[in-house]
């Protein structure tokens, strides 16, 4: 109430003297406030659901459950040190996962990003047919949850079931998509199949941001339509790429619901297979808190490294293309 | 001058036909196991089997579909609501949230204000898995473990929205505006829900959508959660259908059937609020 009144006497008279050093004082004061109060639910929600479990994994990593001699007598928590750390890092079980989950990252992000960037250049060269039928088409995938993308992937995988493998066995051609070599493209593939689209959409949305002028100007200095994609549209939208291959990495990185999914009809696939699916058979398929712990914050370690080593190098980059 | 000529259109009318047909096998890529999707929903357990899924016997469709709400007492139902309810009131819940936080990032100036937003911006890139176990083990200190909270309360968390909210927030509300309100006399927060709120509606309709595909993609978190089937939502429940159907078969086409009637919500969701997302997109990708 007081600020409607505060504000209406002083605005019709603004000239006659700055507003006093007070009405500011009050009117920062309140916009401070109003701020806190936009801010404060979502701060709440990031200090019980983010900042607390971050810091509880790390505490847990440095303490065990520790049973006394024979397993009489109530549990202690002591503190261990760097020992999970080293019974994580020392599992091979785990290291291979972490192996397996950069051979994915390795084949995946560059299909990813090149595969999405090609389809956007290609529907932004104006010379796709019915380009909204085919946008719709390849953003499709992006309705279909994750789960539900592995279980559809899994039946086109299983022999007897699905017409893919049906029709490679009537031109005598048997492929096992389960295999022990093929497991893994067949979790890329569905990763692919599941977010191309939605990075095409990305890409196209940078591409149309791209002034006309510009690509203009490059057919006019006698530059064909793919060195034009290549290299005069591409780099504008470097921005973008970025972007999406920082998500993907992200996102790869947590790679466990296609393989969680995948291993009830595969045998190759363990309950370790990545360093997700590891956190979820120590915590709670072996009830071991302090090396599941660990392992998270090894696995939150390599993500945060390897997601500023992803910005660091494209700054880099754009910086020495600025100086040029 | 007509040699020249026929020499430029062939390669150019050649590479118009290759672009077609790298689309066109894209499209075709992305298309067709969402329509196996749909054919095999239709087919009955025999005919699933059978792999031949053109014949238009065997049809099944009505069958399956009531078979899918038979199944285990109509939990199929159950979870259908419940992954609605989850993802639904969740990301309206957390997208508001999220923008109002973003907003406050874009229009106010306080102490350390990057510094907060960095470690926003750095919430982004921490792994769901990372968090599942502190977050289980504080739910069951709170003995909120295997209820509808422990589950709704997390995926409310979306840093990746608060960045939204500050980008659109400066695309969408010129300070102008904010100011001649002032003058006007409107208070700060009825600013916010009168004035600017309007204006970040196309971006609060693209937060809620990403989020709504987030939380209707769920799984790990639940997984860890709920062990009462009642609660699951359709992910989960499926992952469970899917993992009984190795041993008794009847589950194979609930499964199929179930998965076809989960994509329907974000697609029906995706098509009604088409004018919003898109618009938001861009302003997101843009930036």
């Amino acid at each position: 109430m007081t600020a409607t009144t505060e504000h209406t006497v002083r605005v019709p008279a603004p000239r006659t003297a700055a507003p006093s050093a007070r009405a500011r004082r009050t009117a920062r004061r309140r916009r401070l406030g109003a701020a806190g109060v936009l801010m404060a639910p979502f701060f709440l929600l990031l200090t019980t659901v983010f900042l607390i479990p971050v810091g509880t994994a790390a505490y847990l990593s440095f303490y065990s459950d520790d049973q006394p001699g024979l397993g009489f007598g109530p549990e202690r928590t002591v503190f261990v040190g760097l020992r999970s750390y080293a019974a994580v890092l020392t599992d091979p079980t785990f290291l291979g996962g972490l192996g397996t989950v950069a051979l994915y990252c390795l084949i995946y992000i560059p299909l990813m990003v090149a595969g999405a960037l090609l389809l956007a250049l290609l529907l932004d060269s104006g010379v796709v047919r019915l380009r909204s039928f085919a946008q719709l088409g390849l953003f499709l995938p992006h309705a279909v949850p994750g789960i539900i993308a592995a279980l559809i992937w899994l039946y086109l995988y299983t022999p007897g079931i699905s017409p893919v493998v049906d029709l490679f066995a009537r031109a005598d051609i048997t492929i096992d998509f389960l295999g022990v070599h093929t497991v893994l493209p067949s979790i890329v593939n569905i990763a692919l199949w599941s977010n191309l689209g939605y990075n095409m959409v990305v890409f196209y949305a940078a591409l149309q941001a791209v002034p006309r002028e510009v690509t203009e100007a490059a057919v006019v200095d006698g530059a064909g339509p793919v060195r034009t994609a290549l290299q005069v549209k591409t780099p504008l939208v470097r921005a973008s790429i970025v972007m999406v291959a920082l998500f993907t990495l992200i996102w790869a990185l947590q790679l466990f619901t296609e393989p969680m999914l995948l291993s009830q009809s595969s045998p190759v696939i363990n309950s370790r297979f990545s360093p997700s699916m590891y956190i979820y058979d120590a915590a709670f398929t072996r009830n071991n808190y302090s090396l599941a712990a660990a392992a998270s914050v090894v696995l939150l370690l390599c993500t945060v490294a390897l997601s500023y080593g992803v910005t660091r190098l494209t700054s880099r980059n754009s910086t020495a293309e600025e100086a040029r | 001058m007509s040699a020249t000529g026929s020499t430029l259109v062939r390669p150019r009318l050649l590479g118009r036909a290759t672009v077609n047909a790298v689309v066109a096998i894209s499209v075709l890529y992305t298309l067709l196991p969402v329509l196996w999707l749909v054919l095999a929903a239709a087919k009955n357990r025999d005919a699933l089997f059978g792999s031949a899924l053109l014949s238009l016997t065997d049809f099944s469709f009505g069958q399956n579909l009531s078979d899918l709400f038979a199944m285990d007492g109509g939990l199929y139902g159950r979870w259908y609501v419940n992954s609605l309810l989850y993802a639904v009131l969740g990301a309206a819940v957390g997208a508001l949230v999220s923008v109002a936080c973003g907003y406050a990032f874009d229009k106010y100036r306080f102490r350390h204000k990057e510094k907060l937003f960095g470690l926003v911006l750095a919430a982004v890139m921490v792994p769901q898995t990372v968090l599942a176990l502190p977050l289980y083990l504080m739910a069951s200190e709170a003995g909120l473990v295997n209820t509808f909270w422990a589950v709704f309360v997390p995926v409310l968390f979306n840093p990746f929205g608060v960045y939204l909210g500050r980008v659109f927030s400066r695309g969408y509300v010129p300070d102008e505006v904010l100011e001649a309100a002032r003058i006007d006399g409107a208070g700060e927060l009825t600013l916010y829900a009168r004035v600017a709120l309007r204006m970040l509606g196309p971006g609060l309709v693209t937060v809620f959508l990403f989020q709504l595909t987030a939380i209707w993609n769920n799984f790990f978190l639940p997984m860890v959660m709920l062990s009462d089937q009642d609660l699951y939502p359709v992910s989960l429940g499926l992952y469970a259908w899917n993992s009984s159907a190795s041993v008794s078969p009847e589950y194979y086409p609930v499964v199929v059937m179930g998965s076809l009637l989960a994509v329907v919500p974000l697609i029906l969701a995706f098509v009604l609020l088409q004018r919003f997302w898109r618009s938001g997109l861009t302003a997101g990708a843009v930036k």
